[in-house]
């Protein structure tokens, strides 16, 4: 398993308490989108980031949760954050 | 014209029972639900025995699902969304998936979330408001328990929480009653919720209200009419009904556990002998008059009343108002019970769960008995018969029954109820 593979798997760990579309999320790639595709509660989305943090030890400031709507957003900013500590 | 106001579902969940069948069964046989709580002899409190419903965690996902349940920490929105959705599954009704316009719910609580409130507290303070998550509002908003059955219900209608101490469930009930018989919905989940432990109950015990001689003997603690009376003992859970306006319940063939004829809330103003914490008593007579007034009954009618009787001093009192609000004393009196003698004093939920105590005895015809009275106080029974009292289960009709409560800020709520005939 690649390290961006086993990311995603560690993400969607992460966000399946939340997610409300179960095909969605079976079939979740880099382009799926968490409000969109897996029909997430936009006001889970901070639970998400926090959960986030907490997993991997890193802070996630307004900005970057701000723009944190999709698989693919969320890993640049886990591997940006987690690079920095 | 005006709509009548029938009960078709209810549901409770209570210190001595959870569900119709429990509960049922234990008010019948006198089962106290009061406990001893290491936590409030750790806390140092002068009460340390309370009522609490027992739901375990297996329970509870029966009812909230596990995303609900992430960070979740509010026993009061617990307990109302149990008794509202036993309520509605009770009353035959299933969940839609879009917006039912026709049913809404005025939903009663005291404090919301208190255990998530003070977790919020502890965070904000250590700067951490950022890392509270998303739920802190749902939950600790005055109205979260209403708000979080609107949602699992689908509810369109007016959706609400009221708030007035331990008139809640009471007022409530009367709130959808008004609702339905005006024609603007067509069913309402009406009903009471309380938040548990030391948080809501510290300042009762602050206030040297509770009783402190039974934390040895926890069943026998709460003593409503008793002459060894020496303060109430905290409960929580909640009660719910689900009122339908007679038509829709007819329409459904749905059950009718008993007919709401009328009520009356109102206020004595904290005057002549009110005060934020005790009853007018010319105020409290005005609104059990006004009740049986409105339901156009006579009050040689009523079989039982269902009294708001906590086990303090002010127990006596409440028997002299009924009785001279209804003209009846000795053994024209009606029967009394106080559902405190096993439960404790629910706080906002104490109207309602008594309430569905009160609905069932007419459903079922008993009158339940009343615990831990075997010495009964003089003064009452120089008023009204002590055979009034029952002290074991009465087999016999119940056509109507008055229910009353009385709340901080000198509030009143009486209900009456009958047994449904078309």
């Amino acid at each position: 398993m690649s390290d961006k593979d086993k990311m995603i798997e560690e993400l969607k760990a992460l966000i399946k308490p939340y997610i409300q579309d179960e095909e969605a999320f079976k079939n979740l790639h880099e382009n799926t989108n968490f409000i969109e595709d897996l029909k997430i509660n936009s006001a889970n989305l901070v639970d998400i980031v926090l959960d986030i943090e907490d997993k991997y030890d890193i802070e996630i400031d307004n900005d970057s949760m701000d723009k944190m709507l999709s698989v693919k957003a969320a890993l640049e900013i886990i591997e940006q954050k987690v690079s920095k500590k | 014209m005006e709509n009548r106001v029938v009960i078709t579902g209810l549901g409770v969940v209570a210190p001595n029972g959870i569900g119709l069948t429990e509960f049922t069964h234990a008010i019948k046989n006198g089962t106290s639900g009061v406990k001893f709580f290491p936590q409030l002899k750790e806390l140092e409190f002068s009460c340390c025995i309370g009522g609490k419903p027992e739901v375990s965690e297996d329970l509870k996902r029966e009812y909230l699902t596990e995303l609900q349940l992430r960070g979740f920490n509010s026993s009061g929105i617990l307990y109302g969304c149990m008794a509202g959705m036993d309520a509605w599954k009770d009353a035959g009704l299933s969940i839609s998936e879009s917006t039912d316009y026709d049913s809404g719910t005025v939903f009663g609580a005291g404090t919301s979330g208190i255990e998530r409130f003070r977790e919020a507290i502890y965070k904000v303070d250590e700067k951490q408001v950022r890392r509270l998550g998303s739920t802190v509002v749902a939950q600790t908003m005055a109205s979260g328990v209403s708000a979080y059955l609107g949602g699992i219900l689908g509810l369109g209608n007016q959706v609400t929480t009221n708030s007035s101490a331990c008139t809640t469930g009471t007022e409530a009930i009367l709130m959808g009653f008004e609702r339905i018989k005006a024609g603007r919905a067509k069913r309402m989940i009406v009903g009471g919720t309380s938040d548990e432990g030391p948080y809501v109950w510290g300042g009762f015990d602050a206030m040297r209200v509770l009783t402190y001689k039974h934390n040895e003997s926890p069943k026998t603690g709460s003593r409503p009419m008793s002459a060894t009376a020496s303060g109430f003992v905290p409960g929580s859970g909640a009660g719910a009904l689900i009122l339908e306006s007679l038509e829709s319940a007819l329409e459904r063939n749905a059950t009718i556990y008993a007919e709401v004829l009328g009520g009356e809330v109102n206020s004595g103003g904290q005057r002549d002998g009110g005060s934020m914490t005790a009853p007018n008593s010319e105020s409290v007579q005005r609104c059990i008059q006004k009740a049986v007034e409105n339901s156009n009954i006579k009050a040689s009618e009523i079989d039982a009343i269902n009294g708001h009787l906590t086990a303090t001093i002010k127990d006596f009192t409440e028997i002299e108002n009924w009785s001279q609000a209804l003209k009846l004393e000795g053994d024209d009196f009606p029967h009394i019970n106080s559902l405190k003698s096993m439960i404790g004093h629910c706080l906002s939920a104490s109207g309602a769960i008594e309430s569905v105590a009160s609905v069932l005895q007419i459903h079922n015809n008993f009158i339940f008995p009343n615990i831990n009275c075997e010495d009964l106080n003089e003064e009452i029974t120089s008023l009204i018969s002590a055979e009034k009292i029952p002290q074991k289960l009465i087999d016999k009709k119940v056509n109507i029954v008055a229910k009353a409560s009385f709340g901080f800020g000198d509030v009143n709520g009486c209900i009456i109820f009958k047994k449904f005939k078309l």
